[in-house]
């Protein structure tokens, strides 16, 4: 399945190019929004990172599913043999491929235009970034296979996955901030840990319950 | 049984008014305004046992397929929903006067204002989807996500920011006078009952529903 998509992805390249597109216009409006005022930027710089993350992680995980549907290949995933869990899992480790590699471009765009060293930071970004993204594409994952299925899909898709991430948000901005501020992870560990109970709560809820989103 | 339900439920209410408004002394420092608590803390703690209801009522539909459990689950979040509003209605009228403020992003605001976004998304969810059995299904799904996210949002928020007083139940004896406790309890009582009540009217509308559409 991870195989399959990254193929696809790979040839097509469709998904990845539009949403670096995407991220490059995010910087552009951030920039114009908030004036050429580097000290507030400086202030609200984490906040706008993960806002870029999530917004391109949004368009990029709705999608996860609708490619099957567009391409009639939603029956024989539905028929595969074998346990639906794997599907899921596939699906996010997919995802979670595609949401590093955008945060990766978007990161080394955002040193570029805002002037960060992100050299120093990039270690202790690197775990915050990790931690954050698995737990936003394993919900990611599993309500985008939710609402493939419904009408309004482009709109229901961020308003039951945004409130969900809240804490999430949270404890990912929270966390670069000090990071960038040039602290150690130790002293934003209880984030860090608020952030691994996620990943862990979050998957284990979605591999149990994947199987009843894909039956019918 | 309904109808005796009902009355139950309003002589507790009209009570929890009586012992909260008139028996309960007033507070020293914050005055009168301080009897909202008997609305907002008894409002909080029914949303959070609505939402407990739901987890439970989404687990038993996803492994048995009982409509029943889907009307339960349904009724249960609709009217979480109805008092989360109601707390957050309640905490803003209180903070107005006390905190200078209609809204500040506190801890414990932005926690109950997570919930009721969440859950609102639940019933939104739920009205878009026409297939019966498929809705129920995902609905489920997103109950039982939601109701293990609460304790994440919960720490989340906590450690962002906190200006809230600490909650003035589980503080043992002094700080407490008997006649507060004793009037909490009967409101706590009542909008339990309040709670039970609107559920079983609105699952039974629900099933009605459910009748009429097959």
């Amino acid at each position: 399945m991870v195989w399959k998509d990254l193929l696809v992805e790979r040839r097509s390249k469709e998904t990845l190019n539009a949403l670096f597109f995407f991220g490059l216009l995010l910087l552009f409006v951030f920039q114009f929004a908030l004036g050429p005022d580097r000290e507030r930027l400086a202030g609200t710089l984490p906040g706008l990172l993960w806002l870029g993350f999530i917004l391109s992680g949004l368009l990029g995980l709705g999608r996860t599913f609708l490619v099957e549907r567009e391409n009639d290949c939603w029956e024989g995933l539905i028929l595969a043999p074998g346990d639906k869990s794997a599907i899921y899992v596939g699906k996010l480790v997919g995802n979670l491929l595609l949401m590093l590699v955008i945060e990766a471009i978007l990161l080394v765009l955002f040193g570029f235009f805002f002037n960060l060293d992100l050299a120093s930071a990039l270690p202790g970004l690197a775990v915050v970034i990790a931690l954050g993204t698995v737990a936003f594409a394993a919900v990611g994952t599993l309500f985008a296979a939710m609402t493939a299925q419904v009408r309004a899909r482009e709109l229901l898709f961020p308003v039951l996955l945004l409130p969900v991430e809240a804490p999430v948000l949270l404890a990912t901005v929270k966390a670069t901030e000090a990071v960038l501020l040039g602290e150690t992870l130790g002293s934003v560990a209880h984030w860090l840990k608020l952030l691994a109970a996620a990943d862990v709560v979050y998957v284990a809820v979605g591999v149990l319950t994947f199987d009843f989103v894909m039956e019918g | 049984m309904r109808s005796l339900l009902g009355g139950v439920t309003l002589a507790g209410l009209v009570a929890g008014l009586v012992m909260g408004l008139g028996i309960a002394p007033r507070e020293t420092t914050q005055g009168n305004v301080q009897r909202i608590m008997y609305l907002h803390v008894p409002s909080v703690g029914v949303a959070y046992l609505a939402f407990a209801v739901v987890l439970v009522a989404s687990i038993v539909y996803l492994v048995r397929r009982a409509e029943a459990a889907d009307r339960l689950a349904h009724a249960s979040a609709e009217v979480g929903v109805l008092f989360t509003g109601l707390t957050i209605a309640t905490g803003s009228i209180w903070g107005k006067p006390t905190w200078g403020t209609w809204w500040t992003w506190d801890a414990r605001l932005t926690t109950v204002s997570i919930l009721f976004i969440m859950y609102l998304g639940y019933l939104l969810l739920r009205g878009m989807i026409d297939d019966r059995e498929r809705g129920a299904r995902f609905a489920a799904v997103l109950g039982i996500v939601a109701a293990f996210n609460i304790p994440l949002v919960h720490f989340s928020v906590l450690w962002w920011r906190t200006l809230h007083q600490p909650p003035s139940l589980m503080k043992p004896g002094p700080s407490m006078p008997g006649i507060i406790a004793a009037a909490l309890l009967v409101n706590f009582a009542a909008f339990t009952l309040l709670y039970v009540y609107f559920v079983i009217r609105r699952v039974r509308v629900l099933r009605l529903e459910a009748e009429a559409a097959a």
